[in-house]
């Protein structure tokens, strides 16, 4: 049969970053194809300029041997492709039969009961399950995204792109929805998964396109590979560079300790599901996994900014109060935080963001004492190299020299822990480098500290100990020296290690 | 007693009108994701345009037409600004109050110098009587803008809840997203919002200067147009609530002109600030409101 869809030599660039280059990709009506890759390896770029949500710097896409562009959405739509994002595109106040109905009413005026039957028709099609008449804002995540495909079919759609369908879900809710993707497969339908999650791809998918940092590493049919095989593609590296940290023999006390932590996000959707891990002194602790996994909720409990539903963090004895920044500091709790522009201030100067976490510090009578604070920001500023001048505003300087500013003012004043979020991410090499320097200075000086990567190279290189963190818990943990990428990589991708 | 009653009730609806036809288009903006504090200024540039062109042309056909552009053309602008340029729309909405007010007042001065007794048409807008000598003509003896205000009501009601246009307009207003990934223009449909509220605010500013008044002043609105945001928020974005707000100020006011009128022994400041702060007593009253269109005050662009 030939492809419904071809993508040929697609690349897409977001100014210094290439997200597609040169992807080539297809699908055949009736076959469940999972597009697999790392977060940022341009699998969502990818569809997007499928669905006409951006367009191509070069390279051609046919719908049925036909050369077409698609210059939107609405484009994508009448040419039968569908949409189904990770962050649904619904209208909360709408009901389901307005929701589904939306852009494709068919008429000048509204006719609430034909509208209803109608879409109740498509649905009990389809056997979906789905009360047309209840307002969407209050259905579950699961009924919800039965709503976007209600919608794309409703469209007449023969291609349904699926952006990582399954992480909102809960496992009763995916069984369900994979079910409801054999009955579209059996009608000829194609259907496109973006996944990062093997068992999905064995669990559903006939062929499955791997991508790594922009570029398809690999196209096979799913039942002629195997989880390591994939895993091994995905993340792209069979030996590990030099280990930056050698010295693994260190054991002081057990500074960072947290115990079966369970967080549910404002959704309703559990982030983290008893998550534990403990930080020495003198140790580097990786957290490898693929973002969303509950990295961040972890990092907004150990920071201050969350309170977990349960469950409890001591740093070196004391127990760290939940939501308050200001006890977390007061227990040299030092954090980098996962966006580094939301970590200063851009219309302050450097030397006040230097102070910013410590502003009692620098006052006399309640007056800011700028002697001070100008001698604190030169020390801080030789001490970390930062090219800038006190009074020079953040927001001007590079990305290397604001993480410096975040590194001086949190490594600056001998934390006990440090929780550093994706601390080189969009950083270049000089810069990775000297925020390695400075993570490795503060373990021989004996802090504790918790690193948070989506970077797996970065992690092997640093820590002492590895963690792997899948769904809101700890899929296993491996010292330095006998950690494996492809059992890393299944872990975090939620296949099960020798598998 | 009753008579009393119902030429309280004729002056509630006479009062009602522009701020009906105010808070009828604001409610279509906002119902989009827009905000227009430029009502204000819109309406009463709308009423000096709408007078100007009634004296020159002798139309008030034309002088009411005159108006609606204002209104449309001052809308246009708060397009460019706050959607087309995706700029603040408070900030945007306040420069053209201040821009057409100033616009107005100027134009005022060359036009009429410093002239201390209102120009006036020589022929306003006249009411209507349909009951001419007897109980109900207090409340009936309205003119047909009033009536156009009162059916706008039903009218707006089903554009937004009965129509794809008006579903589609909500649905830029509340997630427009949602509505671009639909094939929906996110962008026009905030656009033809505004050029219909526009019009319904220009009307409103027109009414003043060609049916009530039948003459130009500087203070003709005199915060008519933020009564209509006001009342836009009491009503809950639901016009037919929307008019219960307008009809509860205007009752008050036509209450408090009646009281000191008949000389009762309140300083007439508190009077006159009484409908005010009735409004702002009942919006609180009402409370949180939870139907505040989603995508209110926020710019849409597309990510990437």
């Amino acid at each position: 049969m030939p492809p419904i869809i071809e993508m040929r030599g697609i690349t897409k660039r977001f100014g210094a970053l290439t997200a597609n280059d040169g992807i080539d990709f297809s699908i055949e009506p009736g076959e469940i194809h999972a597009l697999l890759g790392e977060n940022g390896a341009g699998k969502s770029t990818l569809m997007k300029i499928l669905y006409g949500l951006y367009q191509p710097d070069s390279g051609d896409v046919r719908i049925n041997g036909q050369p077409v562009r698609l210059t939107s959405p609405a484009e994508a739509i009448a040419n039968g492709i569908g949409f189904v994002s990770q962050h649904f595109a619904l209208v909360p106040k709408f009901t389901v039969a307005e929701n589904v109905v939306l852009g494709h009413e068919g008429s000048r005026t509204l006719h609430p009961t034909a509208m209803s039957t109608r879409v109740m028709e498509t649905a009990a099609s389809l056997r979906l399950l789905i009360d047309v008449n209840a307002v969407v804002g209050r259905l579950s995540v699961g009924e919800q995204q039965r709503v976007e495909i209600l919608k794309a079919l409703y469209r007449d759609c023969k291609v349904l792109i699926m952006d990582e369908p399954t992480a909102v879900l809960a496992p009763g809710d995916i069984a369900a929805l994979f079910d409801i993707l054999r009955v579209l497969q059996g009608r000829g339908m194609a259907v496109i998964i973006i996944t990062h999650k093997l068992d999905e791809v064995f669990a559903i998918s006939q062929r499955v396109t791997v991508l790594r940092l922009g570029k398809v590493v690999g196209e096979v049919r799913t039942q002629d590979s195997t989880p390591a095989a994939l895993a091994q593609m995905m993340v792209g590296r069979q030996t590990v560079a030099v280990a930056r940290n050698s010295d693994h023999r260190r054991q002081d006390a057990v500074k960072l300790d947290v115990r079966d932590l369970r967080l549910t996000d404002r959704r309703g959707g559990l982030r983290l599901r008893g998550l534990s891990l403990e930080v020495r002194g003198g140790e580097i602790v990786g957290v490898a996994g693929v973002a969303g996994n509950g990295q961040s909720e972890l990092v907004s409990v150990l920071t201050g900014m969350a309170a977990p539903d349960s469950g409890s963090v001591t740093v070196g004895g004391a127990p760290l109060p939940f939501r308050d920044p200001k006890a977390v500091s007061r227990l040299k709790v030092a954090r980098i935080p996962e966006d580094r522009l939301k970590g200063v201030i851009g219309d302050l100067s450097v030397q006040d963001n230097l102070m910013l976490e410590s502003v009692e510090g620098f006052t006399r009578m309640g007056h800011l004492d700028r002697a001070r604070i100008r001698a604190n920001a030169e020390a801080l500023i030789r001490a970390f190299q930062i090219k800038a001048a006190p009074t020079d505003l953040a927001r001007t300087l590079s990305g290397g020299n604001i993480q410096k500013i975040i590194l001086a003012r949190s490594l600056g004043h001998a934390p006990e822990v440090v929780i550093a979020a994706q601390p080189t991410r969009g950083l270049d090499i000089g810069a990775t480098e000297y925020v390695h320097q400075k993570l490795l200075e503060q373990k021989e000086r004996g802090a504790a500290i918790l690193l948070i990567s989506e970077d797996l190279e970065e992690i092997l290189l640093l820590s002492d100990r590895i963690v792997v963190i899948y769904e809101g818990r700890i899929a296993g943990t491996f010292a330095a020296q006998d950690a494996r990428i492809d059992q890393i990589g299944a872990l975090m991708t939620g296949a099960h290690p020798h598998a | 007693m009753m008579d009393s009653i119902l030429v309280l009730i004729g002056a509630m609806l006479r009062i009602a009108t522009p701020i009906l036809f105010g808070a009828m288009g604001e409610t279509l903006i906002e119902r989009a994701g827009v905000l227009n504090l430029g009502i204000e200024g819109t309406m009463l540039l709308a009423a000096f345009n709408g007078f100007v062109a009634a004296q020159l042309t002798g139309s008030l056909w034309i002088g009411l037409l005159a108006g609606a552009l204002t209104g449309v053309l001052l809308c246009l602008l708060m397009g460019g600004l706050s959607v087309t340029l995706g700029l603040n729309q408070h900030v945007s909405g306040l420069g053209i109050t201040l821009l057409a007010s100033g616009i107005a007042l100027f134009a005022f001065r060359i036009l009429y110098g410093g002239a201390t007794t209102p120009p006036a048409l020589a022929d306003s807008f006249q009411p209507l009587n349909p009951f001419p000598n007897t109980i109900l003509t207090p409340v009936f003896e309205q003119h047909w803008l009033t009536y156009a205000a009162l059916l706008s009501v039903p009218l707006v009601t089903w554009l937004l809840n009965r129509t794809t246009f008006g579903l589609r307009l909500r649905s830029v207003g509340e997630n427009p997203e949602a509505a671009d990934t639909a094939g929906i223009n996110v962008y026009r449909m905030r656009y033809q919002a505004l050029i219909l509220g526009g019009a319904l605010m220009g009307i409103g500013g027109a009414f003043l200067s060609l049916a009530q008044l039948g003459a130009f002043a500087h203070g003709i609105i005199n915060g008519r147009g933020w009564v209509a945001i006001a009342v836009v928020i009491f009503g809950n974005w639901q016009p037919n609530r929307v008019l219960a707000g307008a009809l509860l100020f205007s009752g008050v006011q036509a209450l408090q002109l009646r009281l000191q009128a008949a000389g009762v022994a309140l300083p007439y400041e508190l009077l006159l600030a009484l409908p005010y702060v009735l409004v702002i007593a009942a919006i609180a009253l009402v409370g949180r409101n939870i139907s505040v269109p989603a995508a209110l005050l926020k710019p849409y662009r597309r990510e990437g």
